[in-house]
This record gives C-alpha cells, structure tokens and sequence, in this order.
C-alpha cells in the first residue's frame, strides 16, 4: 500500500513537471475556452436573449467551465497514449513498481491540471462579469461537482489513450466526440430549441446537468429547467453520471493497461 | 543457479487475419556472470524473447526464469533484478537527465536519498553531468541511447536486457556465448569459436596469376591442405581447408614458389560471425539483443 502510495506521488509528479516545461499546452487549452467566451458572450451573445432579462454572459460562464473540463478526456488520451509510444510505458512496467500507480498519478495529474485551468477561467469570467452570487460554500460545491466530472472524464481518457493506435486518432477521436457533447447541451442555447427528439439528450447530457448544477449553485441564470429529474436535481444526476463512467471506464483502462502484456 | 532458463517458450501474435509465430518452442541456458548474444535476422523473435524474459509479454506456451524467479508467478520479484535498455530510448523528454534517474529509482523503490546519490554516479558515469539538468528533449540522439542505458542501471540489476543493433564483430567481442534464433528457434549455441567451427575451420585461398599453372597448383594445394580444394576457374581462385594457420600459409607460399608459380594473392581466412549466420539463416544477420548476467 505504501509502494502504490509512493508511486503514485512520483507519476503524478512527472505528469505535473510536464505542465510548466510545455506552456503552450495550457496556454492553448486556456484560450481555446476564452475563444467560445469571446464568441458567445460578445458576437452571439446579443442575438440569445434570456427569458427574464438574466444576464447572458452569468449564464454561458458555467457552460464554458464545463466544456473545458469535458476536454480533459482529450488531454489524458493523449499524454497516457504519448507514453505508450515513447515506450515509457514499457519501461514502467518492467519496474518492481506498483501496478495502478502509472493509471492513478495520471489521473491524478491531469484532474490538478484541470483544476489550475478551471482557476484562470474563473479569473477571465470574472473580468467580462461573471458574478458568484451565492457564498463560498457553493462556490466551492460547484468547483468540486467540476473536478469530479473532469475525474470521470480522465477515466475515459486513460481508456481511450490505451486503446486509440496513435496519438493523431486520440486527438481526432476525442474532439469528433467531445465537440457534439458539448453542443448537444444547454451550455450555449436553450435546449428547447432543439428538435424535439434531441431534447431528451440535451437534457441527460452530463455537460447540460453539470452546468445546471453550477448555475444553480452559484446563482447564475438557469432559465430552461425542465420537469424531469436532471431539471429537477442536476447536481445528483451529474454525481450518478460521474459514478456510472468511473464503473464502466476505469475497470477498462486497467483491463487494457494489463493486456499490454498478452 | 542459472541467469536464465527457458523451455518451449511461444509467443504468438494473433491479429484479425494473420497469426504470427514470434517464438515457436524456445529452450534456452544462460549460466550466471555471462554474456549472451542473441542474434538472429530481422523478425526472428529477439526483441519478442527479451520482452518475454522482462515481464512485459506472457509467453503462450512454455516456462522461463530469470534469476530463479518465475517469470508469470514470481514477476514482480524479478522485476527488482533487472534491468532493461528497449529498441528505443524510453525516457521522459520532459525531464531532466537528473530527474530522469531519480524518478526511475524510486519506482525501483529507492529510497529519494539513495536514488539521488546513484542519479549522479551515473550522470558521471555516463558523462552527462554537464547536461544532467537540461531537459531531455533538447538532447541528441546518442547523449538519450546513454541516459537510457544509465536508465536500466538505476538499481544496481543483477540482470541487464540490451535489445538494440550491434555489429557482429561486437557481439564477437563482447558475448561469451551465442544464440542464434530464427523463425522463432534456436537453430545454434555456443561460443563464437565452436559456432565458427561448426562452419569449417580455417582456409587458405590462393589466387594464381597465370590460368596454365592452375593443374600443379592444385597439386600442391591437394599435398599441403587438409581437405578438398575447390577452384573458382572465374577469378583463378583457389581455396582449401588447412589447419596450422600461420605456418602452414608460409609452407604453401614455399612451395608454390619452388615450383616457379606465380600467386597474385595469398590469404588465411577464418571464418566470421557473419559466415556463420549466413550458413545458418541464408540471411544477413540484423541485431543482438543481450543479456548480460
Ligand atoms: N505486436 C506485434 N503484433 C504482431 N506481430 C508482431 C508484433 N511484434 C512482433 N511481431 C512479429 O513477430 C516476429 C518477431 O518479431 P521481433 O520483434 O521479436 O523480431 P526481432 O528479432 O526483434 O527483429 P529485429 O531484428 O527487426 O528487431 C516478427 O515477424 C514481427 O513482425
Ligand atoms: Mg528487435
């Protein structure tokens, strides 16, 4: 139990050394989320009016921070999937090494990761005026329900990492199915535009429930809650989204981390 | 106790519409404090043998150990053992030299203190003390091949897995003994000497200058030599099996030249590694993977 402890401390600390010694990966990732702030909240934005006057960039705010986290899945497929192809992966597993440490200190890594992105957009929504109106305690409810759903969403990125044949195909893959997820949702429009045979979708939609919650949470305009148990309870539906992918993902990437040796 | 031991070893690698016999049924002896050369033309199985022997692929039929552990049941024991240098420098470009080493001593469960301390007596060791702290991606090809190298000696193995291109003169020279695999078997084992013998002896071949006194040369050769000569009527080359080396060249030599022949050229010839394998595969040879005990 110590050895995994351990060793887990000095994977998760190689993948955070990486964070600084290539800036451009977060820099790029930070202004790719201030690219869709720009673009709702000042060229869209006018043209999406909020049913009682709610303040339109309060609610993209929380969207964009869960659009963000959704993308950490493509992050960790891609870092998990580099280390394969560099053999460094090889080289972990011929150490006397605790076998889940290089899965959980990528995990690890990558959640903290999205934590520090999660602190600079905050500051960014802040300035276009993106307000917490609530206290500090849903503040920080809001920003765990985020760091656990980017967990959820590292868990697949373990998986996918391991499974996709290049770092190129877990690139594409991720953004071919993360783009749709994110736009599927409440965070840009209300979901009741949407034909209606997307809309119970819309409404499941862990990235619409996350947002809810946090919107919720925080105060910001929520205008198009619907009558079932997402609209109703988005923060325990996002909480059951994040258990049922951690059930079904990690158990897979661990699977496929093992079979490396068949 | 062997370093290594290995019984019909098979690795099979199964794809939608293919079935490739990597190793088909392995037997192999490495007795401890050797070097062992295992060569064998592109595809026969060697990089698929050491990564069987390091715990990173579970053999489909057969059994091995290294070091005395089992390497299915007892991997993680063996693990502690070895140490391993890959086809590629598997090291992380995001680090430095330094924390290259000392991260890969702690996973070989170092203490911080002591994986520091052999950080910087191979960073010496390997010359790279004066690029220790740059990160590794900034390093050229050959300065990674050395960190990765330093890499596999972190912890001090009682086992080293070289997988990686060397010259057959090389492995002649630094190998005690030989394996020869292709198609995923042995086909040969011993030291270079008995491999070499196995091919032939030593040879002398003489090319005679004028084509009318090919007939008395070959007498000659037929007196002196230990074996059948054989004649290259092309280029008026003639070879012969000889044994006493050196001497017997300067008996040939004294002979011919008693017998007023004129030689364009006079050479003893032992056979090479690379006679060796081409007797044994009909192919050039392509790398050696090592295993050093
Ligand atoms: N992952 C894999 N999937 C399918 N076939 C494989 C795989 N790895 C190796 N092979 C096949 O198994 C055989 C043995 O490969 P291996 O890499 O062990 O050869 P090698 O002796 O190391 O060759 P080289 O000298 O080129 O390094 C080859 O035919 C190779 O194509
Ligand atoms: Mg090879």
């Amino acid at each position: 139990m110590n050895r995994t402890f351990t060793d887990t401390a000095v994977i998760t600390w190689r993948n955070l050394k990486r964070i600084p010694r290539i800036p451009e990966l977060a820099i790029f990732a930070i202004l790719q989320s201030i690219m869709f702030v720009v673009l709702f909240a000042f060229v869209f934005g006018g043209a999406i009016p909020l049913p009682n006057g709610g303040n339109y960039r309060e609610y993209l705010m929380p969207g964009i921070f869960a659009q963000t986290i959704v993308f950490a899945a493509a992050t960790t497929a891609v870092g998990m999937r580099d280390d394969l192809n560099k053999g460094l992966l090889d080289r972990f597993r011929s150490l006397p090494m605790a076998r889940p440490a290089v899965l959980i200190g990528r995990i690890a890594a990558d959640v903290t990761y999205n934590a520090g992105i999660l602190v600079v957009l905050m500051a960014s929504g802040y300035v276009v005026g993106w307000r917490v109106n609530t206290g500090l305690p849903e503040l920080l409810a809001g920003v765990g329900l985020l760091l656990l759903f980017a967990l959820a969403m590292t868990a697949i990125g373990v998986w996918l990492g391991l499974v996709v044949p290049s770092v190129e195909v877990a690139q594409q893959v991720s953004f071919t199915v993360l783009f749709p997820i994110t736009f599927l949702s409440n965070v840009f429009v209300p979901p009741q535009s949407l034909p209606s045979w997307l809309q119970p979708v819309a409404e499941w939609n862990p990235v619409s429930t996350l947002t809810a919650a946090t919107r919720d949470l925080w105060g910001n305009p929520n205008p198009y809650v619907g009558s079932g148990l997402p609209g109703q309870q988005p923060a325990l539906v996002t909480v059951l989204w994040v258990i049922v992918i951690l059930a079904v993902f990690l158990p897979m990437g661990v699977r496929r981390y093992r079979n490396m040796s068949r | 106790m062997p370093a290594i031991t290995a019984e019909g070893l098979v690795k099979i690698y199964r794809s939608r519409h293919s079935e490739v016999h990597a190793l088909d049924g392995v037997d192999l002896v490495v007795e401890e404090g050797t070097v062992l050369g295992l060569l064998g033309p592109n595809g026969a199985g060697k990089t698929t043998m050491v990564r069987i022997l390091t715990t990173l692929l579970r053999p489909d039929a057969g059994h091995a150990t290294v070091a005395g552990f089992d390497i299915v049941r007892e991997a993680q024991q063996l693990r502690s053992v070895i140490g391993l240098s890959g086809q590629y420098a598997a090291v992380d470009e995001n680090l430095t030299a330094r924390e290259n080493l000392w991260m890969f001593g702690r996973l070989y469960q170092l203490n911080s203190a002591e994986s520091r301390k052999r950080a910087g007596e191979l960073l010496e060791q390997f010359d790279l003390i004066d690029a220790a702290d740059r990160v590794v991606k900034t390093y050229s090809g050959g300065m990674r091949r050395r960190l990765d190298l330093a890499s596999a000696l972190i912890g001090r193995p009682r086992l080293l897995f070289l997988d990686e291109p060397t010259y057959l003169e090389e492995a002649d020279e630094l190998a005690d003994t030989i394996a020869v695999i292709d198609r995923g078997k042995v086909i040969a084992r011993g030291t270079a000497d008995e491999l070499k013998s196995q091919v032939g002896g030593e040879r002398i071949e003489v090319v005679v200058h004028d084509r009318a006194a090919l007939d008395r040369a070959e007498e000659i050769l037929a007196r002196d030599g230990s074996g059948q000569w054989v004649l290259d009527e092309h280029t008026r080359k003639l070879t012969v099996p000889a044994t006493g080396g050196a001497g017997k060249l300067i008996e040939i030599v004294r002979d011919l030249g008693d017998a007023g022949i004129a030689i364009d050229d006079i050479a003893l010839r032992r056979p090479t590694l690379d006679d060796v394998f081409l007797a044994l595969t009909g192919r050039a040879s392509s790398g050696d993977d090592e295993a050093a005990a």
